[in-house]
């Protein structure tokens, strides 16, 4: 059994002597184990005119060791069928795979090499920077791309870290070279901020032997640990248009930031964001904007708490004509939640689908391997699974509502519109969307 | 994921697959219903697609606003797609929530409504996902150049459908093509999970076995004609990045030359596996794939994709590409040309070969590894081609020779087969 009810994941953690922490879960579902292999190496701590160094050092990670070429590489996870999945977000950068059974040991191997002797090869560096440049001129005609960036921007001003493009900035991405990335890596890659997760079939023992053997003679100094300043709430409504007329529908990005990960009323956000913009087909503002007025295919709402204060925010892609109506049907249910809050037997159907919805949130290794990556980064202990279904069971009505009330203030929302549309031609202002 | 499959017909025609799988406490529910966008007629297009948004939204016996939190309430999540020759709804909750699923989609099957209204209000949302899409350039080439590659074959419109046919389809059209197509001897039901198979069967007999048969639909009977020389399409519109794709005849699920065809992709742009409900949402193990080299290490393209899907009639191996910016689109398609043109003259090699092989092999363990993934691909091989098909899949896969790849090589990648299309930005897109 790999379910989560009963005696929970239970994962065997081990903290190797050099600071590195790794995490084994048993799972025999199919004969596939999931790695990932997490450093504190996001796009946090990268300089403003270093941006997008965190992304593309994820991208060349895999493209030479000290000890294999690029090419050696390829073939090793091609002829296992084994894909890398190579990620950077604000704060943690992780390479992760599946692979079969058979091939945990020589892949864990190969994740390890990455990790600790990345050769970065110039022609490999220049070849990825072209890529990176090519996927932000991609995001550039994306209008979901632009709304979501200007909306991050404009909650976390002032170039807060949270408020960067994590892909970096055509200007910032050319500045990068080989040079960069090999500081970035002497800087940001030590063990002490290692996490190695393995998940699938494979003893636990085994995988704590092979983890120590690959990483456990690894050495590298801790590195500085940075302090994020908090964003500071909008004073007032902040709106912008970023008119795409060569598009066919408007991406609306309309967001606060909100609590950070610790904070104890982390479970009462998650329940009034799932009755916000989740359950169902996107919760009160499916019901309106989707199934009531028929204005969008999809509209829903998102909350993601973190070391500092994370954001909480809607999205929605609607016709240029129903761009006033659309935000108009935000502002009122925001402000019917922050006004009235949620009822009674919301908050219960809530709590049910979120608390019934553990085991297949833990179903397969990836998710297991990502669950854990969470526990492990914000210290929520190994019985976490086991003790979420009585943190989300004693959220009261009033805690719920207190969420809604200190977050959802239309009046002091970010509002982003990005397509076909151009406002009241005169600045950054909607016609009549204003509150 | 092995344990034996119960396959059964009920009387009114449905038939029945339940596979007993005890790794966690769930059940995954699959309907699905022969009917897709080549069923549909000119004028009606995105009919089946929309029908499937409307039986979303009611039936007799669970009024509208009682839908939501039905699933919900185990813990569940509930979805459904249309593509081209199939629609499907599925739930995945705590068994306990079973008989709630088996029961919404009896319902779904027999008792859906279509008020006026819910029509109406879905025809706008509907359009908004339509323009969503055409957001996207990539996705505007790919409607250009399949609707070029069929002339004749419905496989041309989109599952979307034209715009045009979605302002004017009315609300009898949507019930109509409802009422003909949602019959239980048009319909596979799959149930996976934590359950007993006599048990559910039972359950299965209750919700669905008083459900009247009706006439068989009608089946496309249009074959693609020959084509007689390459086709090329050009959108152009502004934007910041160009794209390239190219399509070639390719054949069905089920022709004996569609497993050989997938080993010729994994050696072309890598192994993506059979599951278009998981798999393709990763991208596949491609770095030593012949395109890939040729097109992403050579700087001429920052991505390359292809895809050879499970289909019932004859469709299309459609290779993507993006062009890297100050790349001529000119030469990203000379260079992807000159390997597949390669590959058609020459073959392919013994190590390729046993690295597809394996890649396939990989890939389809990775790709069942959920009680709602297999399910899904029960139910999405019974309905275009057949559950055995699947179910063989790894013994189809290793028996494919080098010859047949090198057959299935010469007879498809054709210059005169294949259709070129060009996404190529103008100037003034947004930055």
């Amino acid at each position: 059994m790999t379910t989560a009810v009963g005696r929970g994941l239970a994962a065997h953690r081990v903290v190797l002597k050099n600071g590195a922490t790794v995490l084994v879960k048993e799972a025999r579902t199919v004969p596939a184990v999931t790695i990932q292999v997490s450093l504190r190496a996001g796009s946090i701590y990268e300089a403003d005119d270093e941006l997008g160094l965190s992304h593309l050092t994820s991208r060349t990670l895999d493209r030479g060791t000290a000890t294999r070429s690029s090419d050696e590489i390829a073939e090793a996870l091609d002829a296992r069928g084994v894909s890398l999945t190579l990620s950077a977000n604000r704060h943690v950068l992780t390479v992760s795979c599946t692979c079969l059974a058979e091939d945990f040991e020589p892949m864990l191997q190969l994740l390890g090499e990455m990790v600790m002797q990345p050769a970065f090869p110039d022609t490999e560096v220049t070849t990825r920077k072209g890529e990176l440049l090519n996927a932000i001129r991609q995001d550039e005609d994306s209008p979901a791309a632009q709304a979501v960036h200007a909306m991050f921007a404009m909650i976390y001003p002032d170039g807060h870290p949270y408020g960067r493009p994590a892909k970096g900035r055509v200007e910032t991405v050319s500045r990068l070279d080989r040079a960069t990335l090999q500081r970035f890596h002497r800087s940001r890659f030590a063990p002490s901020g290692l996490t190695v997760i393995v998940v699938g079939d494979v003893d636990h023992s085994r995988a704590a032997d092979v983890s120590e053997r690959v990483f456990g003679e690894w050495k590298a100094a801790t590195p500085a640990e940075i302090t994020l300043p908090h964003p500071p709430l909008l004073p007032e409504r902040r709106e912008r248009v970023i008119p795409m007329m060569n598009k066919a529908q408007a991406d609306i990005a309309y967001g606060f930031t909100t609590i950070v990960r610790s904070d104890p009323s982390y479970y009462a956000y998650t329940l009034m964001n799932n009755a916000l913009g989740q359950y169902g087909i996107g919760g009160r503002l499916g019901d309106n904007i989707r199934e009531s007025q028929g204005m969008a295919y999809y509209v829903y709402s998102s909350f993601d708490a973190n070391v500092v204060e994370g954001p909480l925010f809607v999205r929605a892609g609607v016709n240029p004509i129903n761009v006033e109506r659309a935000i108009a049907a935000i502002d009122n249910e925001l402000r019917k939640m922050a006004g009235e809050g949620m009822t009674a037997e919301e908050l219960a159907d809530c709590k049910l689908y979120l608390v019934g919805s553990i085991p297949r949130m833990l179903e397969t290794n990836q998710a297991i391997a990502t669950f854990l990556q969470t526990v492990e980064f914000f210290g929520l202990g190994l019985d976490h699974d086991l003790r979420l279904p009585a943190l989300l069971e004693a959220v009261t009505l009033d805690e719920a509502n207190a969420a809604a009330r200190r977050t959802l203030d239309p009046s002091r929302a970010a509002v982003v519109v990005a397509g076909p549309y151009e406002g009241n031609g005169s600045g950054n202002l909607f016609q009549g969307a204003t509150t | 994921m092995d344990s034996d499959m119960r396959s059964t017909v009920l009387d009114n025609g449905l038939k029945v697959l339940i596979e007993e799988v005890h790794t966690a406490p769930l059940a995954s529910v699959w309907c699905w219903y022969k009917v897709g966008s080549k069923d549909e007629q000119t004028g009606l297009t995105g009919v089946s697609h929309w029908v499937e948004h409307m039986n979303f939204k009611g039936t007799t016996n669970i009024p509208r606003e009682q839908i939501k939190g039905i699933i919900e309430k185990f813990g569940g999540s509930w979805n459904g797609y249309t593509w081209i020759d199939q629609t499907t709804y599925m739930e995945t909750a705590s068994t306990a929530g079973l008989d709630r699923m088996l029961f919404i989609e009896s319902e779904r099957m027999a008792n859906c409504i279509y008020a006026p209204e819910d029509c109406e209000s879905e025809r706008t949302v509907i359009i908004s996902e339509l323009q969503g899409g055409e957001n996207d350039p990539d996705n505007l080439l790919e409607q250009e150049v399949i609707a070029a590659a069929f002339k004749v074959h419905p496989y041309r419109h989109p599952t979307i459908g034209w715009q045009a046919d979605l302002e004017t389809m009315t609300r009898d059209d949507l019930y109509g093509y409802y009422r003909r197509n949602y019959v239980p001897n048009n319909a596979t039901l799959v149930v996976v999970g934590d359950v007993e198979a006599d048990d559910v069967l039972r359950r299965v007999e209750k919700a669905f076995g008083d459900i009247a048969p009706g006439a068989e639909p009608r089946r496309v009977r249009a074959v693609e004609p020959d084509q007689f020389g390459e086709r090329r399409v050009e959108v152009a519109k502004e934007g910041t990045t160009a794209y390239l794709k190219l399509a070639y005849h390719a054949p069905g699920v089920n022709d004996p030359e569609f497993f050989p065809m997938l080993v010729l992709d994994a050696i072309l742009t890598g192994a993506k596996g059979l599951n278009l409900w998981s798999s393709f949402r990763t991208p596949p193990p491609q770095r030593s794939a012949r395109l890939y080299r040729a097109l992403v290490e050579r700087r001429l393209a920052s991505s390359v994709s292809a895809g050879l899907l499970p289909t019932e009639h004859p469709f299309l191996y459609l290779v993507s590409a993006t062009a890297m910016e100050g790349v001529g689109l000119e030469n990203v398609e000379a260079a992807a040309t000159k390997v597949i043109d390669e590959i058609a003259r020459a073959g392919v090699t013994d190590e390729e070969m046993a690295k597809a092989k394996n890649q396939l092999r990989a890939r389809l363990v990775f790709e069942n590894d959920s009680v709602t993934n297999l399910g899904h691909q029960l139910g999405f091989f019974e309905t275009v081609a057949s559950v055995d098909l699947f179910r063989n899949a790894p013994q189809s896969i290793a028996a494919v020779t080098k010859d047949q790849v090198d057959g299935v090589a010469q007879k498809y990648l054709r210059t005169d087969q294949r259709t070129v299309g060009w996404f190529r930005p103008t100037a003034g897109g947004a930055s």
